[in-house]
């Protein structure tokens, strides 16, 4: 007997009706399946924003919300750098870099750009490299390198403190203030001082005689003793000038004589200029009568 | 026959389009169920002959990426009866062969048994202009085939060059570029009911679909289940289908005859429905489950039982011994191979070389059928299951697939038609501007 509960059950038809096939069929369709993953929500995205930013009002509040938001987070107190310490320079030359970056603290670690900072420092004459560094405790540490003084340059203008490659470190008042250090003069005497300290070296024998060396002409170096000598060096290979003079001196003594020059320029023809007196007595011995008034 | 040239050259070349976007559908719409099966071509195959002439042969390599299978509604005999129900029959096929390929496919080949299919073999010959075969002589002597009376409202699905020969040299694949005076060639026409093709044409159409080719199933079972050798030396396919019987004769690589018995597994399930007086549903459930050919004495003790929904005590507790149901199968059966081997007679089977039958289709799965079809069709019968392709399922490499899995072969190989030829000049209507130059030639 057929059950009264059980009715006989329902056959739903298999087939996809036409427009769900279509569909289906639409779906598979690789340019629509694009089209209504991305480009629908991208499209109802731009035009929801395009109409919220229609308005000036809306757009102006939300560039202030914008910039409130920005500030709200660069200035929190973890990101604020309240101190700037300095290290490792002298106490005037810190107080010059502290001048001369000029930062205005408190200010936020989001802002501040670390290499402009470094970039400042290191205009400064007297700094050689400096070396930026946001520390613990939001310190700004900068530890500053300075140069070394090695060199005296006396110019026109004064006197000057350089360092071994020849840049400019500050000025110097007297002289005796810094007289450790060797002295150069002359124009473009700053760009040649590696040269100059290979001539120094080479005429050690004489270190306690030498005042300082001149460049002349941009060109080639004097090395000035006391007692007003002079030795002219030639442009190219000084150094095997001044070995010559120095094997001349041991043998003869040269220059403790009454010389007031010693040329050198030309290496096949050193030259040498006698002092007046010294001149004097030497036309005698050869039996020359010198006029008094043609003394030169 | 203009006409139908046309809408072939049309179909072949929407399967280029489809192959060069590598997406193809294949369809078998049967009379029990529609397979439809999602190939994906992967380019050209490697170092493949290509078997016959013209520039369709040897396409390449495949992979099946979605199949579906359903069962089939509103076709009888292989033949559309009722237009909606297929439609939605192909529509349900369809959508889960693209939902498991997740590609859209806009191009199907079908293949269908219905039609009444008739074949016919066709002689031409010709005279060389040159002493060498071009490509064009190729088509010249394919329209030079006398055409017979095909009949009204019948329609060509496969007009295939079978055999060239040159003077008196026969058996040539390919005369291209060979030397000699007169160039024959030998062609296999089969027609079907244009009805038929119009209406699946039209349903598929109500689809969204193009259509991208036809053939018959018979034929595409055979390419399916007959192994090289059988279609070298000569073999017949028997497709036992559902609603119809297709039979395909193949030799020397081309099916020479087809035809077809319009009796099948349904009418078997028919007779048990209505000798046991119970729904075609139950019917089927119990020749797919207990059915045979061969009853032995065991049979006599199995009892199956019928059941029923009607209510009624008596009738929903009968049961029938599995002798009664063989008994009621086997004189179906034997029916249908018996009208096989009038038409294989009919066709000068016994001529060929080798003679070898091969069972396929769903209703050749009956238990025994091999020692029942080797008593009426020969010795030489085997039962054949497709080929293997790539990707097939697992569900879908029974022999009910032979002609779903022959249609992608056809697909992927297909054999050159009539009409993947250019029409020859001589035919071409437009020769106008040939005729101009020459008037301007003669006059100034």
């Amino acid at each position: 007997m057929q059950s009264l509960g059980r009715a006989l059950p329902l056959r739903r038809d298999p087939a996809p009706s036409r427009w769900a096939y279509r569909m289906q069929r639409l779906w598979l369709t690789p340019l629509f399946r694009v089209t209504m993953r991305v480009g629908m929500p991208a499209f109802f995205v731009v035009l929801a924003m395009g109409i919220y930013l229609s308005d000036a009002n809306r757009r102006e509040a939300f560039a202030n919300f914008a910039v409130a938001t920005k500030e709200k987070v660069t200035e929190r107190p973890m990101f604020m750098v309240n101190l700037l310490s300095i290290d490792g320079a002298s106490p005037e030359l810190a107080d010059a870099v502290r001048r001369k970056l000029n930062l205005q603290l408190p200010q936020s670690s989001l802002t501040l750009d670390l290499n402009a900072v470094r970039a400042h420092a290191e205009e400064l004459d007297a700094v050689d490299s400096a070396v930026v560094r946001l520390g613990a405790g939001n310190v700004l540490q900068v530890t500053i390198s300075e140069r070394q003084p090695a060199w005296v340059w006396r110019t026109g203008h004064g006197l000057m403190l350089l360092d071994a490659t020849g840049h400019r470190i500050a000025g110097l008042a007297a002289r005796d203030d810094r007289a450790d250090l060797p002295l150069v003069a002359g124009e473009g005497a700053d760009q040649a001082v590696a040269e100059a300290k290979t001539i120094l070296a080479a005429a050690r024998p004489w270190a306690s005689r030498i005042r300082g060396l001149v460049r002349i002409s941009d060109r080639r170096w004097d090395l000035v003793l006391d007692r007003d000598q002079r030795i002219l060096l030639p442009a190219d290979d000084p150094i095997g000038a001044v070995e010559g003079l120095i094997a001349l001196d041991k043998a003869e003594n040269i220059l403790a004589r009454d010389l007031t020059v010693v040329d050198l320029r030309n290496p096949l023809r050193p030259v040498l200029r006698l002092a007046q007196p010294a001149l004097a007595a030497l036309r005698q011995a050869q039996g020359l009568k010198i006029s008094p008034e043609s003394k030169s | 026959m203009t006409d139908l040239y046309h809408s072939q050259r049309a179909m072949r070349n929407m399967r280029k389009a489809a192959l060069q976007r590598g997406v193809i559908a294949i369809l078998d719409v049967g009379t029990s169920k529609i397979a439809c099966l999602v190939l994906r071509f992967d380019g050209f195959e490697e170092g493949a002959e290509p078997d016959g002439v013209g520039s369709m042969a040897g396409q390449s390599n495949f992979r099946v990426i979605g199949a579906a299978t359903t069962k089939s509604r509103g076709v009888r005999f292989g033949e559309i009866s009722a237009m909606n129900e297929t439609e939605r029959a192909i529509r349900t096929a369809v959508q889960a062969a693209q939902k498991m390929a997740n590609v859209r496919v806009d191009h199907v080949i079908a293949c269908f048994s219905g039609g009444e299919p008739r074949s016919y073999g066709l002689a031409g010959e010709i005279e060389l202009q040159d002493t060498v075969v071009k490509e064009n002589d190729v088509a010249r002597v394919l329209a030079a085939c006398d055409v017979p009376d095909i009949g009204e409202g019948r329609e060509v699905i496969h007009a295939q060059p079978v055999n060239f020969a040159l003077d008196h040299r026969s058996g040539l694949g390919d005369p291209r570029d060979q030397i000699g005076n007169r160039l024959a060639c030998d062609m296999h026409l089969l027609t079907v009911d244009a009805a038929v093709v119009q209406n699946l044409l039209y349903c598929i159409k109500r689809c969204d679909l193009d259509l991208a080719g036809i053939a018959s199933s018979a034929y595409a079972s055979g390419i399916a289940s007959l192994v090289e050798d059988e279609r070298e030396l000569g073999a017949a396919c028997i497709d036992m289908g559902g609603g119809s019987t297709g039979i395909s004769i193949f030799m020397k690589k081309h099916m020479i005859f087809s035809d077809a018995v319009r009796l099948g597994g349904d009418h078997v399930t028919s007779d048990i429905a209505q000798c046991l007086h119970v729904p075609v549903a139950v019917a089927e459930r119990i020749k797919t489950k207990h059915g045979g050919v061969h009853a032995t004495g065991m049979d006599d003790r199995e009892m199956i039982e019928i059941g029923g929904d009607s209510g009624d005590w008596d009738k929903d507790r009968r049961q029938v011994s599995r002798t009664e149901l063989i008994g009621i199968i086997r004189p179906r059966v034997e029916e249908i191979l018996e009208q096989a081997a009038e038409r294989l007679l009919a066709a000068g089977f016994e001529s060929l070389p080798s003679q070898q039958i091969v069972l396929t289709g769903g209703a050749s799965q009956i238990p025994g059928l091999d020692g029942l079809a080797s008593r009426i069709l020969g010795q030489r019968v085997r039962m054949g299951r497709p080929l293997r392709v790539q990707g097939l399922p697992q569900a879908a490499t029974g022999p009910t697939f032979a002609s779903t899995v022959g249609l992608c072969l056809f697909a992927a190989h297909p054999q050159d038609e009539w009409w993947d030829f250019d029409i020859p000049a001589e035919r071409y209507p437009a020769r106008s501007l040939k005729r101009a130059l020459k008037w301007f030639k003669d006059n100034w």
